[in-house]
């Protein structure tokens, strides 16, 4: 088979695309961050608008959740789809763990109330990353996240 | 499940990559299927069927016990 004739993998196409739109989430999100985090501190926002404001920096974030979804929406490889579900599997049950350890250590005063910046996304993309490990050593492939 | 993909593909001198363009899959997913780490789903199975021109039980059985 020839390179002329090698059609484009469908499944690189869900790829690109799943790249680029993480791309574009993780701008708005440093964009958010430093906007909101200036706005803050220059205009200390009171009421309705602070909570709005500070709701900002969540919804890119949220738009990374939505990559993930649509990525194995869009994904027509079922071998890429199977990997990519179980690092999310993975990702979902390191998070509750890690979630609910610190809740309990808290509920006992071993821990201050404070998460210090650390919400739960920030334990599920970790757990993203322990997944693909996941699939390496058992499956042999990363997968694509 | 066993499967003798790796013998039908070296018989038409395909690779790993050529077999996933024809069947539009990737090289990794061709890869996991001959390796017997991926059971295929029933229409990939018979895709791949289609591709070699072979019934689908020529292709790929049962692990032995």
């Amino acid at each position: 088979m020839t390179n002329a004739n090698k059609a484009i993998h469908p499944a690189s196409v869900a790829s690109k695309r799943d790249i680029k739109r993480v791309a574009l989430m993780m701008a708005l999100y440093l964009v958010a961050v430093f906007g909101i985090g200036w706005t803050f501190r220059a205009f200390e926002p009171q009421g309705p608008l602070a909570w709005a404001l500070a709701i900002i920096p969540a919804l890119p974030i949220i738009g990374v959740f939505w990559t993930v979804i649509r990525y194995l929406v869009e994904e027509t490889d079922e071998y890429l789809r199977y990997l990519v579900v179980r690092q999310c599997l993975f990702a979902t049950g390191f998070c509750l763990s890690i979630v609910t350890i610190w809740q309990w250590l808290q509920n006992y005063e071993i821990l201050p109330p404070s998460n210090g910046g650390f919400g739960a996304a920030f334990f599920w993309f970790v757990g993203l990353g322990f997944g693909g490990l996941f699939n390496k050593l058992t499956v042999g492939d990363w997968g694509q996240r | 499940m066993q499967n003798n993909l790796k013998v039908l593909r070296a018989m038409r001198d395909w690779s790993q990559q050529d077999l996933a363009d024809r069947i539009g899959v990737s090289r990794q997913s061709v890869n996991a299927i001959e390796k017997g780490r991926y059971d295929p789903s029933l229409p990939l199975a018979f895709t791949i069927a289609d591709m070699f021109e072979l019934p689908i039980e020529e292709i790929f059985s049962r692990d032995k016990e």
